[in-house]
């Protein structure tokens, strides 16, 4: 019988599909459904940020820092302000230490419920996607009555924070924790453990730990592989070391290890990691002033600094050089979403355009992260 | 109904005519309800509401509102698009998908067409929408369309499959292909019902039926063809407005299709479960809409629970799960037959 003859074809995904999670463009290379190559395009939600930090003094630059990943402000901010902090040499103090910590903790339970929630809708279960957001809506409404936004909050800055947490703040938080527990379990049983959604995601997108650290991935895209790597335990920074708490790996129970489920399955344990710590810190916030006595412009020796801390996505890092002046010289950020982005080509070579979509998905980039 | 529609009309064209346009009364009331209920159902499934306004009462006047906003669309033609397929796609999914309510016995009086091979027609016709998918994904000129159409056509077809062999086995055991035979058969109270027989192979049969039957109407776990996440919206990416409903009025009137058959295969369709209590003509339509409608609901239900199968996993489950049982089951209901009558 004749060969049939048939062709490749190239597909673009994105820049606006339904699911590469913003403006993400994939040339998809694909011989019918199987994916031969893929070949991220990146760029369209670039916003100058390293441009923009040079013609702003330093204060100003964190509302910058909200905007790259939009989901993880808090994140953002808390490694910015730790570079400059380090780079003026100062402490603050240990309140502002323990609310940055609560803050940044709730930041990360809100941005894996919607890398969470998401995820299900890629796979196609819509209800879980909407049980994730009246979840985060809780963690958003305590960030809106300490600052007043719920999505860019410009709430650390350099030497303090904008607001001290409001009355009533503790207690809602607490009730928080009490409702979100019996969640995460509603959350397993009706997508992590559905037979379906394991039949999607197991064995699927396998990133091996060599692989993955060769390429510097960091955060649950790491952790997913196995490799037991967080900066809040290896590197500790703020109050972190002060805590109980353990770094939650991928373990392959379901397939592979280092498949999708395991990247997805990280971020599920990892939010009852953060509310083990916001348990510890919540109850012991010291009493104090949250802005330290800094001037209003600061203007930081000559010098250069590289800090960086885990963020929901992971390792970000800021490398900040001073020439004594009001504006940094150079703010260059190491973006975690940029860095996990790179392995999808490895990981997404021969399987099913369908899988592309879970692949994306665990890998959990936020494209402001990526662009900057 | 129909009789009393020949009776003073005659079988002449115009007769005709109207007799066949009376499921259309059933089915766009319906699509509206069901549209509305889905909004509803998903809403209250997912801890929200759903609309609340349009038309002051749990926003009943949404899906009206929907239609309105559909109709006043601007009538797209891609360029690049095959125009003659393209308009004619819309119309052939919707004739495949209404042309099965003919042989629909609604209750003991009224069937359009009282067909001695009626469930061979069914499974006939609906067929058509295969062509109707295809020739919307290839007339597209969009990849995505394409990828969506194909990956319909090989469902549809693959499903096909277990699905008819489910009906056989009902076939066996009423030595009938006429639906109203097979609701004939059904009738006294409802351990009668077909799934109640041949225990436990006729509740299997039925269980297969339902799964193929969800893939057949594009249901979750089934939904790949139009799989918003992955294909954009699959085979109908590039139709809008009114030709974009028609696929979506297609899609609801198939869902009522399936459960239809559903509940007159194995829940006795148009007869009641007490016995003679509350049947005859006009308790038929009710008995056969309800339990139509609870499988329209199981489907919704299923929808906003369940993710979505990979496109090879649902190949599978139709040639190495459901089908090998199907011939099983129907072996087994064949030999039941010969050793027990």
């Amino acid at each position: 019988m004749a060969e049939l003859r048939t062709e490749q074809m190239v597909l673009n995904m994105g820049p606006q599909h339904p699911s590469t999670h913003g403006v993400l463009r994939i040339e998809l290379v694909v011989d019918g459904e199987v994916v031969v190559d893929a070949i991220p395009h990146i760029g369209y939600l670039h916003r100058c940020f390293e441009k923009h930090a040079e013609a702003m003094n330093y204060q100003q630059v964190v509302p910058y820092c909200d905007r790259m990943d939009y989901l993880s402000s808090m994140n953002n901010d808390l490694g910015y302000v730790l570079a400059v902090e380090k780079l003026l040499n100062i402490q603050v103090p240990e309140r502002v230490e323990y609310i940055r910590v609560i803050m940044a903790e709730l930041q990360r339970i809100a941005s894996h419920l919607v890398a969470i929630g998401t995820y299900g809708l890629d796979i196609g279960a819509f209800t879980p996607f909407l049980y994730c957001f009246r979840d985060r809506e809780m963690v958003l409404d305590l960030f809106e009555m300490t600052c007043g936004a719920r999505l860019l909050y410009n709430y650390m800055w350099p030497g303090g924070l904008s607001h001290d947490i409001p009355p009533g703040f503790v207690e809602k938080t607490k009730a928080f924790i009490k409702h979100f527990r019996p969640t995460i379990k509603e959350v397993n049983d009706l997508l992590s453990y559905n037979e379906i959604f394991v039949k999607r995601t197991a064995n699927v997108g396998v990133l091996p730990a060599d692989v993955a650290i060769n390429y510097g991935a960091s955060g649950p895209t790491l952790r997913g592989s196995g490799v037991k790597w967080d900066l809040r335990k290896d590197d500790p920074y703020s109050v972190y070391h002060k805590f109980d708490w353990d770094v939650v790996v991928g373990t392959g129970e379901m397939g592979t290890l280092g498949d999708c489920w395991d990247r997805y399955m990280v971020k599920v344990w990892e939010m009852e990691q953060s509310l083990r710590i916001i348990e510890q810190a919540i109850d012991n916030i010291p009493e104090g002033n949250v802005q330290a006595a800094i001037p209003k412009r600061v203007r930081p020796p000559v010098g250069e600094v590289y800090v960086r801390s885990e963020t929901p996505r992971g390792e970000l890092g800021y490398y900040i050089i001073s020439d004594g002046s009001q504006n940094p010289y150079r703010v260059k950020a190491r973006a975690p979403s940029f860095v996990n982005l790179s392995l999808l080509p490895e990981i997404s070579r021969g399987y099913l355009i369908a899988d592309m979509i879970a692949i994306i998905g665990s890998v959990d980039i936020v494209l402001g992260d990526v662009d900057r | 109904m129909h009789n009393f529609i020949t009776y003073y009309l005659g079988t002449g064209i115009f007769g005709s005519l109207l007799s066949s346009l009376l499921p259309l009364l059933w089915i766009l009331p319906y699509v509206l309800l069901c549209v509305w209920l889905e909004l509803k159902v998903s809403a209250h499934m997912q801890d929200r509401l759903g609309p609340m306004r349009t038309g002051r009462w749990h926003g009943w006047a949404q899906p009206i509102a929907d239609m309105l906003k559909l109709l006043q669309k601007e009538d797209v033609i891609p360029t690049a698009a095959d125009k003659f397929l393209f308009v004619l796609a819309p119309i052939l999914v919707f004739v495949g998908g209404y042309a099965a309510y003919a042989a629909i016995p609604f209750s003991p009086a009224f069937i359009g067409a009282n067909l001695n091979v009626g469930i061979f027609y069914i499974i006939a016709v609906s067929a058509i929408v295969v062509i109707g998918i295809l020739m919307a994904g290839w007339a597209s000129n969009n990849k995505w369309s394409l990828l969506g159409a194909m990956r319909t056509a090989a469902q549809l077809v693959s499903y096909e499959i277990p699905a008819s062999l489910a009906i056989l086995a009902v076939v066996m055991v009423v030595g009938s292909l006429s639906l109203q035979d097979i609701c004939d058969a059904q009738s006294g109270w409802l351990w009668n019902w077909m799934i109640f027989s041949k225990f436990p192979f006729m509740f299997i049969t039925f269980f297969i039926y339902f799964v193929a039957s969800l893939a057949e109407a594009n249901r979750t776990p089934f939904d790949i063809p139009e799989a918003e996440s992955e294909l954009v919206a699959g085979y109908h990416t590039e139709y809008s407005g009114m030709r974009f409903a028609i696929f979506y009025l297609t899609e609801y009137s198939n869902m009522f299709v399936v459960s239809a058959i559903a509940s007159i295969l194995f829940f006795g369709g148009w007869n009641s479960p007490f016995g003679t209590f509350m049947s005859g003509p006009i308790w038929g339509v009710f008995w056969l809409l309800s339990k139509g409608m609870f499988f329209v609901f199981v489907q919704m239900w299923l929808r906003w629970t369940l993710p979505r199968f990979r496109v090879d996993q649902l190949m599978y489950l139709s040639w190495k799960v459901l089908t090998p049982f199907a011939l099983v089951n129907i072996f087994a209901v064949g030999l039941w037959m010969v050793l027990r009558g």
